[in-house]
C-alpha cells in the first residue's frame, strides 16, 4: 500500500499508546474471511454430530451416522460409524460380488476349470493379483524365477511335480530343499569324478575317465547320489531332488560361465558344499483355500505339466 | 473483537500471558492424549501379544538405526485393499510394547507389519544385501554391511533394562519373573528375563503374534 493511499484512509488504531505516541494500527480482517472462519465452527459442530468425536466417560460420542455389515456368524449388525465397521461392510460387499465366481471355481475340478472360459478368465485376473502380491517377490512377476535362488515356474521342469495336485500341496504346506555337502565325506578326487559324471549327464564337456569313475560313485554306497537323484539321475519329485539330465540348472551356476572347466567347477561346488536353500513358505493360514486353488490353477497355467 | 476485552490487558501482564499461552498450546495435546487414559477400549483385549524377545529387540534396534521406518510402515490400515495385500489390519494391542511405535503413513516400500514368514529367510537375506536381485523395480538401497558386521551382544541386558524403565515388562527380579509367567505363560516368560538375555538371544518369533482365526472382527468394531 503506497504511503499516499494510506494517508487518505482513516485507519483505526488499537486504542492504546506506548511511550506517549507509539500506536498500533488495527486493520480488521475482511468480512468474507471472518464469516468463512465462523462457518468452520458450524462445520465442526455438524461433523461432531455425524461422526465419532468427543471423549465421554470411558468411551466417546459415537455420532449419528452408522454402518451396517454382516459379521462372520451371518448376523446383520449396525454400529456407529468407524473405519473397522466400514472395512467389514466393504469386505462383505466384495465377498458377495465374488462369491458366485469362487463358488463356481470351488465346485469344479482342475480339469473342468481349464476347459471353462469364464472360470479361466476369473483365475487369470484374480490369480494375477494374488501372484503379484504373494509369489512375485521370489518367483518374479512373470514367474521366471531367479537362477540360484528360486525356480522358474514357466518351464517344464518341476522339482516337486507340476501337476495340479502337487502344485496345490506345495502352496499349502511349503517346501524345504536340502542336499548334504560331500566335502567332509569324499576326497577331492572323488568329488571331481562326480562333478564330471554329472556334467556328462546333460552333455556338457567333461573328462571321460573321471566321469566313468564318477558313475560308479554315483551308483554305489560311497556317495549314493542315486538314493535321491534316482538311478537314471532324473530326480525324484517326492523329495524335490532335481533331474540332472535335462540341462536346467537352478542351483549350480553352470550357465553363469562359458568355459567347460567353469561349468564342472560350478557343479563341483554344489557337491562339495551341499545346499540348504530352496525354502518355499507354507501359504495355508495366510491365504484362504479358495485363493490357494486360484493360485494352483494360475501357476499350472504358467508352465505346469506333470 | 468486541468482547469488551483489551489486548493491552494481556500484553501488559506477562504472567497472565504465559498462563494463557500455555493453555492455548496444550489444547491440542489435551484433547487427543488425555482421553486415552480414561477410555478402556483403546487397547483391544487379545491374547498372544508379548514384549519382543532379546533377538527380536536387537533386530528392531537395527531396523531403527538403518532408518527402515522412513520408507516402511508397520501398521496395516482397516481397508480392504490393505487386507488383501498385507493381511489383517493392525491392532493397537500389537504395538503396546513398542518404544517408539513404528506406525507411520509414509510408504515408499510396503508395510512390514505381517511380512514375517511370508518369504523364506534366504529371500530376506539376499533382498537386504541386493534388493534389485530379487525385485528388479525396487528403489531400496543395498545393505551389504548387515551381513558382514558382527552383532555386538554385550549390551543386550542394558537395552532391556532401558525399555523396562519406560514400562516394558521385562523381568529383573524373581517376583517380576513370576508375574510374567502368569501374564505371558511359562514358555514366554523366560525369554523376557533380563539376567538370561544373552542365553535367549537366539529365540525368535515369526509373523503375527495374535491368532486372528480366534477372533471375530465384530469384536474389534466395538473397540472403536
Amino acid at each position: 500500500m503506497s504511503e499516499q493511499k494510506l494517508q487518505s484512509q482513516t485507519v483505526q488504531t488499537t486504542g492504546h499508546a506506548w511511550d506517549g505516541d507509539l500506536q498500533e494500527y488495527n486493520n480488521p480482517l475482511p468480512v468474507w474471511w471472518v464469516y468463512t472462519f465462523y462457518a468452520t465452527f458450524v462445520f465442526a459442530i455438524v461433523y461432531w454430530t455425524i461422526y465419532p468425536s468427543w471423549p465421554f466417560g470411558k468411551g466417546w460420542i459415537g455420532g449419528l451416522s452408522d454402518v451396517t455389515y454382516v459379521n462372520s456368524a451371518g448376523e446383520t449388525k449396525t454400529h456407529s460409524w468407524n473405519t473397522r465397521a466400514l472395512y467389514l461392510e466393504d469386505m462383505n460387499k466384495a465377498a458377495i460380488e465374488q462369491k458366485p465366481y469362487f463358488d463356481k471355481v470351488n465346485a469344479m475340478s482342475y480339469e473342468q476349470i481349464s476347459r471353462d472360459p469364464e472360470a479361466t478368465a476369473f483365475i487369470l485376473s484374480s490369480g494375477k493379483a494374488l501372484f503379484a502380491d504373494n509369489c512375485a517377490a521370489c518367483h518374479q512377476s512373470g514367474g521366471q524365477g531367479v537362477v540360484g535362488f528360486f525356480p522358474n515356474l514357466t518351464d517344464d521342469d518341476w522339482l516337486y511335480g507340476g501337476s495340479y495336485e502337487t502344485i496345490n500341496q506345495t502352496l499349502l504346506h511349503g517346501r524345504r530343499g536340502y542336499m548334504p555337502g560331500f566335502g567332509d565325506v569324499l576326497t577331492g578326487v572323488q568329488i571331481d569324478q562326480l562333478a564330471n559324471y554329472v556334467a556328462s549327464l546333460s552333455g556338457l564337456q567333461h573328462n571321460a575317465a573321471l566321469a566313468k569313475a564318477g558313475d560308479v560313485l554315483f551308483h554305489n554306497e560311497t556317495a549314493a547320489c542315486y538314493y535321491c537323484h534316482g538311478v537314471d539321475a532324473k530326480g525324484r519329485k517326492e523329495i524335490g531332488a532335481p533331474n540332472l539330465t535335462d540341462g536346467i540348472w537352478l542351483w549350480a551356476g553352470v550357465n553363469a560361465t562359458p568355459s567347460s572347466e567353469g561349468k564342472v567347477a560350478a557343479i563341483r561346488t554344489v557337491i562339495n558344499n551341499g545346499l540348504a536353500k530352496g525354502v518355499m513358505p507354507a501359504w495355508a493360514g495366510r491365504l484362504s483355500p479358495e485363493q490357494i486353488k486360484v493360485l494352483t490353477v494360475y501357476v499350472h497355467d504358467l508352465g505346469g505339466g506333470v | 473483537m468486541n468482547f469488551n476485552f483489551k489486548h493491552e490487558w494481556i500484553e501488559t501482564n506477562i504472567g497472565l500471558m504465559a498462563v494463557l499461552t500455555m493453555l492455548a498450546i496444550s489444547v491440542g495435546g489435551l484433547v487427543e492424549i488425555a482421553p486415552l487414559f480414561f477410555i478402556d477400549k483403546t487397547i483391544e483385549k487379545v491374547e498372544g501379544v508379548r514384549p519382543y524377545t532379546p533377538l527380536e529387540q536387537r533386530g528392531r534396534d537395527i531396523y531403527q538405526r538403518e532408518g527402515c521406518y522412513l520408507c516402511h510402515s508397520q501398521m496395516i490400515r482397516p481397508f480392504r485393499d490393505e487386507k488383501l495385500r498385507y493381511g489383517h489390519y493392525s491392532l493397537a494391542a500389537e504395538s503396546q510394547y513398542d518404544h517408539p511405535f513404528q506406525w507411520g503413513s509414509k510408504r515408499t516400500g510396503p508395510d512390514l507389519a505381517r511380512v514375517g514368514g511370508k518369504y523364506s529367510n534366504e529371500w530376506q537375506v539376499q533382498h537386504l544385501v541386493a534388493p534389485r536381485s530379487m525385485v528388479p523395480e525396487s528403489v531400496m538401497p543395498n545393505y551389504p554391511w548387515l551381513l558382514a558386521t558382527k552383532l555386538d551382544i554385550s549390551d543386550t541386558a542394558d537395552r532391556m533394562k532401558a525399555l523396562r524403565k519406560v514400562g516394558v515388562p521385562y523381568s529383573l527380579t524373581q517376583e517380576e519373573y513370576k508375574a510374567n509367567v502368569v501374564k505371558f505363560g511359562e514358555t514366554v516368560a523366560p525369554l523376557l528375563h533380563i539376567p538370561d538375555a544373552q542365553k535367549n538371544l537366539l529365540e525368535q518369533a515369526m509373523g503375527t503374534m495374535v491368532d486372528f482365526s480366534k477372533y471375530d472382527d465384530d469384536a474389534f468394531v466395538n473397540d472403536r
